[in-house]
């Protein structure tokens, strides 16, 4: 019961730390967001590989990155609602 | 001697007796008379013994007087005035000196469960704090408030002109009058002064304005103290006795009746409590045989009529002020309550009066608490009498559950209070304020309070007022009164939640009503009530920030009305910085303009504490802000010359906090301002004073203005005759300061100066004094060194430290660091006394007493270096030689400081040098491991190991093999030390002597049953593959898995662990070696095995790391995947840990490709570990998990980036 509370209370302040941690809850759009999120972030994180893309893509390098900036946003559109 | 002269005699005394029977009680109608009682004088068989009552003297010389307590009476009655002399007699401060403050001692008499509580630690001061009633605060407005204040005020100002009157009487030795009043206070009578006298002496917390209160007090006073007198023989069996002590007798309707009684009973009235219940104290125990108060419980009538005898004794009527010390008037219940403290108890035949009533052991609806106390009774009492729970209104159910609720938390079990606080703090709107506050404030205010309990009820206030927010508000002053205490707790702990719950209060209540709330109390008649208020005014600037308060403040510290208000508002600018520490800064100039004008008060408690004041903001914001000081410095220093005594010690203290904000040209200008009335103060022999002065100095002296010319100048002479006196070293606060002040002074002059006026003390006959100069020169000399003292000097120091080394009656740590340092700071100027010291040393090695022994081996420790360095080789062995010579010694702290002294010799001298030569040392060695005290054990094995390190050669491979087998014993030490100097010993010896004997010693250790032994074989195995190369242990450690033994092949295991642990990188080619073993221990059938296999996998595939084992650490993860649904704690941490450890061997994309599979598993089971192994994956490879990422089909979710080609 007790060791239940803890680990509770650590994946809580581990969530907190870092937002794309899941648990066995966890929806798979939740989980692919942040698989979304992360990714676009890697992108802009690694400026080769930004630099690669933007080759690819024609299209100046500071556009594909505002452009993975603005893809955070909703990555893979609002949430299904809950059913009931 | 003749008829006549007895007859003269007899008259002579009955005069006597008569003349002081007419000063008190020899009035016979006020005594009892028990003619049914056998007279204890008189003989009580008359036939065999005569009655002889009447003439019993008869043939005795009476003229002695027997009874000599009559004349005493009369002596009594000069007082003080037939002594001329006044008599000599200790300060108060040192009578007290053990009882109070930093050097005060526990009083072992105190019982635990009385030491337990809070009240029986608190200082006078601290208990006036249960004379501030709670009752009728919030419900009076503020006008009202304040109109009372005004009248207690008046009340205060008139009784203290009455007083000064009387003492004006006595001072005029008005003798008749005086007389009078005397009679008065001890006769039986209702004269109206007496009564006048009460009115005036009426507290605050007699109810209110109104006077039904005090004629309620007049009342039962007049019953209490002198009703048996007006009733006369009326009731004739009950005595006095019960009207004075009995704490549940008539008078428990207390004299003056407090708002606190009535608090009490209106919450908790009880069947046990209530006083016509029980008229005799109820002693309640828990088990039998704990109850000490049974003991010390009041003694009824009966038994003081039994125990003392009649005749030659009267019954005083109490005096008409008096209240009983121990009849308390806030509970009905005894006061100590038996606390089951743990230790052990004697088994005690039960009293009986202890029989009569029992706790109940269970509350209904509560359950089991930890405790419970005669004292709860008075508030819980309401959940045990049974009342029908449906036929209660909505309000009383709450006030239950409520009570139901602090019960648990505070008599609860951990579980239970948690629970109770969570339901308490969840519903605390729903309650509401009122009914909460009316029941936690009266526990806290409970005499046999705990620190646990009231910890907890603080607690359970924090959580509500966060809860109920600004609904507190009309409970603010009360939940003041209670918690304003706390912050002049002698806990710090206790001040630090007096703070929490003052600051989260004015959060909720907000500034206005916090101002309007404490307003009234600032210029309050009560110092206490002033003195606390200003403290948790302090707290509130602090949580509302000093610049929204400072206005406020601004017209306090002016306050034409009264000197209080004004001494009050200081205080709370004093207290700030206490708190905020640097945080004032900002605001600096705001509160040092506040208090400015009130250096030059009228009143000398206003100057003193706006000083202190100064000295607490100048104290907080060093080395910044002398700009916001700038106008009061001139203030300050001619306010210095005006002052005197306590107003003279702040103004110092002030001045010598604000000296080291200056720069050089103003520090060196007020320093030489300052300095004339410092000099003037060394004279003073006030305490105060004196620590005060020194500090100044001590301050004034590290500021960079002031020259060490001038120091010597002015300075210096003075210093040293007000304070180097023997005197100063018998007072230990004395002699902290003073070395203090003078190290400071030393590093200022050079220590060539300084010492040369200390170096005689070292001679003097006094020992505390030299301890003194010697505690001083060894600071000062670590701090500054020895290069500023010449010859000459040198010459005495050392000798003066030889002297005073030699002279000690009881060897103290200050006078062997003290040596220590000033030899090891000379160096090679030692030479020449090197011959003495070590002389000296060896005589006293020579000593009979334990401790001088061990002291002169500890000497030789510290020196040992310097005697190298100065080339005293010869003086070296010889030292050895003796130690050698005293190995024997039975003392093992003496043994110990012997080892440690050997093992720096050893250190300067080389093995290859040592005298005596090793191979006769470690011989004589062996035997002293097996010595079990550990001060000895870690010197030796110290001292084995750095032998075995350094020249291993000297000694034969037997006789390390025998080393080796003790050390196997050290391994179960406590000392962690111990074991890893064992540890590494092991290793030591296996490089000397080859690992194979060594290992064979230790695999066999495996066998054994301790666990922390074969642990620490398993370590020591590690270490020697580490240190003889893996390959010389890997065989033999793996032939041994073989062993078919739970324990033997866990400690391989563990070893292997161990051992790739330490050899790391080295790892890679034993991986493939090792790989089947692991195999094997991965599928065992025992958890632990496993689990053990699990952390050698870690450490391998840690040390490998890019170095190209991956195949076989994606097989040792095949093997160790199915572990993962291990659901003890330890095992699935090792098995996560090795996930983890493969993950960073063999990269993240080919262990998440075992991850995604579970991660949305239908059963919950299987993707709880997967989650968790994901989350440890996202943590520490976050970004390398992104191209591995499974690819979802859904148009939405592709990732086309990735898809790009060039």
């Amino acid at each position: 019961m007790a060791d239940k509370l803890r680990t509770q209370q650590q994946l809580e302040s581990l969530q907190n730390k870092y937002v794309g941690t899941g648990h066995s809850d966890t929806t798979k759009h939740e989980w692919t967001a942040n698989i979304a999120r992360d990714s676009y972030a890697s992108y802009q994180g690694h400026p080769p590989l930004l630099h690669y893309m933007a080759i690819g893509m024609g299209m100046p390098m500071e556009k594909v990155r505002m452009h993975c900036m603005e893809k955070m946003v909703l990555p893979c559109g609002p949430a299904p609602r809950a059913e009931d | 001697m003749s008829d006549a002269d007895f007859e003269k005699v007899r008259q002579a005394q009955a005069e006597r007796n008569a003349a002081s029977g007419k000063k008190g009680f020899k009035d016979a109608s006020s005594q009892r008379t028990n003619s049914d009682k056998a007279s204890l004088t008189a003989n009580f068989d008359k036939d065999l013994y005569g009655d002889d009552s009447s003439d019993k003297f008869a043939g005795y010389n009476t003229s002695i007087a027997v009874n000599d307590d009559e004349d005493m009476e009369d002596a009594d009655d000069d007082g003080d005035n037939g002594r001329l002399v006044a008599q000599y007699t200790a300060t108060d401060a040192q009578i007290g000196e053990w009882a109070h403050g930093e050097t005060a001692e526990a009083d072992i008499l105190q019982s635990r469960e009385k030491q337990a509580q809070i009240a029986s630690r608190e200082t006078d001061y601290q208990k006036q704090r249960f004379k501030r009633g709670l009752d009728g605060d919030g419900e009076k407005s503020y006008r009202e408030v304040m109109l009372q204040r005004d009248m207690e005020r008046e009340e205060a100002r008139v009784q203290k002109l009455v007083d000064e009157k009387e003492k004006e009487k006595m001072m005029n030795g008005d003798d008749d009058e005086m007389e009078g009043v005397e009679h008065k206070a001890l006769l039986k009578d209702s004269t109206p002064p007496a009564e006048e006298k009460k009115t005036t002496r009426k507290r605050r917390w007699d109810s209110g304005a109104g006077t039904n209160g005090d004629a309620a007090a007049n009342g039962t006073n007049g019953d209490s103290a002198n009703g048996h007198a007006t009733n006369g023989e009326a009731a004739s069996k009950k005595s006095r006795w019960d009207a004075t002590a009995a704490p549940n007798g008539e008078s428990a309707a207390a004299p003056v009746k407090s708002r606190w009684d009535m608090v009490d009973n209106r919450t908790a009235p009880t069947p046990v409590a209530a006083p016509e219940a029980t008229p005799r104290p109820v002693q309640p125990s828990f088990s039998f045989g704990t109850d000490v108060s049974g003991r010390n419980a009041p003694l009824s009538d009966e038994e003081l009529d039994e125990m003392l005898p009649k005749q030659g004794y009267k019954i005083i009527d109490p005096p008409p002020g008096f209240e009983p010390v121990n009849a308390p008037k806030h509970r009905v219940a005894p006061p100590a309550t038996p606390v089951n403290t743990g230790g052990f108890m004697m088994q005690e035949p039960v009293d009986p009066r202890s029989m009569d009533k029992q706790l109940p052991s269970e509350i209904p609806g509560v359950g089991d608490l930890q405790f419970f106390k005669t004292e709860d009774m008075a508030y819980f009492g309401k959940l045990v009498d049974g009342a029908d729970e449906n036929e209660m209104s909505v309000e009383e159910l709450k006030k239950r559950k409520i009570m139901r609720l602090l019960l648990k938390v505070k008599n609860g079990t951990p579980p239970m209070r948690k629970t109770a606080l969570r339901q308490i703090t969840d519903n605390a709107r729903a309650f509401g304020a009122g009914p909460l506050f009316d029941q936690i404030l009266p526990l806290l205010m409970e005499k046999s309070l705990e620190d646990q309990e009231r910890h907890l009820l603080v607690k359970v206030i924090d959580r509500v007022l966060y809860k109920l927010d600004d609904l507190v508000r009309p409970y603010t002053h009360k939940i003041l009164v209670v918690i304003e205490p706390l912050l002049i707790d002698q806990d710090y702990y206790a001040r630090v939640e007096g703070r929490e719950i003052i600051s989260n209060l004015a959060k909720a209540a907000g500034l206005a009503h916090m101002i309007s709330t404490m307003r009234p109390d600032i210029d309050h008649v009560d110092e206490y009530v002033r003195n606390t208020t200003a403290r948790a005014f302090a707290v509130v600037a602090s949580a509302l920030g000093i610049p929204t308060l400072l206005p406020f403040l601004k017209a306090v510290c002016r306050s034409k009305k009264s000197w209080q208000a004004r001494h009050t508002g200081v205080k709370i600018i004093q207290q700030i910085p206490i708190l905020m520490g640097c945080a004032v800064l900002p605001h600096l100039t705001g509160l040092v303009q506040c208090i400015g004008e009130n250096l030059n008060d009228e009143q000398v408690k206003v100057r003193t504490v706006t000083a202190l004041a100064m000295a607490a903001l100048a104290e907080a914001s060093a080395p910044y802000g002398i700009e916001a000081f700038d106008p009061i410095l001139n203030p300050l220093w001619t306010g210095a010359r005006k002052q005197r005594g306590k107003g003279l010690a702040g103004f110092l203290k002030a001045v010598g906090f604000i000296i080291p904000l200056m720069d050089e040209e103003y520090s060196s200008y007020y320093v030489s301002q300052i300095m004339e009335i410092l000099l003037r103060e060394f004279q003073s022999s006030d305490d105060e004073m004196k620590k005060v002065v020194l500090k100044v100095v001590s301050q004034c002296v590290k500021s960079r203005g002031v020259t060490p010319g001038y120091l010597r100048d002015h300075l210096l002479n003075d210093f040293f005759k007000a304070f180097w006196v023997r005197r100063m070293a018998v007072d230990k606060r004395n002699y902290k300061q003073v070395v203090e002040t003078t190290v400071d002074l030393g590093s200022k002059i050079g220590v060539g100066d300084l010492v040369e006026r200390l170096v005689v003390n070292l001679k003097d006959e006094s020992e505390p004094y030299r301890k003194m100069t010697v505690e001083t020169i060894e600071k000062i000399v670590a701090a500054q060194g020895t290069a500023d003292i010449n010859d000459r000097l040198e010459e005495r120091l050392v000798d003066g430290i030889l002297h005073s080394f030699q002279e000690q009656s009881v060897e103290e740590q200050v006078l062997l660091s003290g040596f220590a340092t000033i030899v090891n700071s000379l160096g090679t100027r030692c030479k020449p006394y090197l011959p003495q010291i070590v002389s000296t040393i060896l005589w006293r090695l020579n000593n009979k007493s334990a401790t001088v022994r061990q002291q002169a081996a500890d000497l030789v420790s510290r020196i040992a270096i310097v005697m190298k360095q100065c080339d005293e080789d010869q003086l070296l062995s010889k030292l050895g030689l003796t130690f050698y010579e005293y190995l024997g010694e039975e003392y093992p702290e003496v043994l110990g400081s012997i080892l440690g002294a050997m093992k720096s010799i050893v250190n300067v001298v080389g093995i290859s040098t040592m005298q005596p030569p090793i191979r006769d040392l470690l011989p004589r060695l062996t035997p002293i491991l097996r010595n079990r005290h550990e001060k000895v054990q870690e010197t030796t094995i110290d001292l084995v190991g750095r032998i075995a390190d350094r020249g291993p050669e000297s000694v034969n491979a037997r006789e390390w093999m025998r080393i080796c087998f003790e050390l196997l014993d050290m391994l179960k030490a406590h000392k962690k030390g111990i074991r890893r100097a064992a540890n590494n010993t092991f290793g030591f010896i296996a490089k000397a002597i080859g690992p194979q004997d060594v290992l064979a010693t230790l695999l066999n250790n495996l066998r054994v049953q301790e666990r922390q032994s074969r642990v620490c074989t398993a370590v020591a195995i590690g270490i020697v593959a580490e240190t003889c190369a893996p390959f010389t242990v890997l065989p033999a450690l793996m032939n041994e898995y073989r062993v078919p033994e739970l324990n033997v092949q866990n400690g391989v295991l563990k070893a292997l662990s161990f051992l790739f642990e330490y050899i790391g990188e080295m790892g890679k080619d034993y991986v493939y070696a090792v790989t089947p073993l692991i195999e094997d221990a991965l599928i065992d059938r025992d958890q632990v095995h496993r689990q053990t296999a699990a952390s050698v996998v870690k450490h391998v595939a840690l040390g490998v790391v890019g170095l190209g084992c991956e195949d076989a650490m994606l097989h040792l993860l095949n093997l160790l995947y199915p572990n993962l649904f291990e659901t003890s704690p330890h095992v699935i941490d090792r098995v996560i840990e090795a996930i983890d450890a493969i993950r960073m061997a063999v990269g993240t994309g080919a262990v998440m490709n075992y991850v995604w599979a579970g991660l949305f598993h239908p059963a919950r089971k299987v993707r709880t570990p997967y989650w968790r192994l994901y989350n440890e994956a996202y943590q520490f490879n976050s970004d390398s998990m992104v191209p591995y990422y499974p690819s979802v089909e859904d148009a939405n979710l592709k990732r086309n980036e990735l898809m790009i080609m060039l």
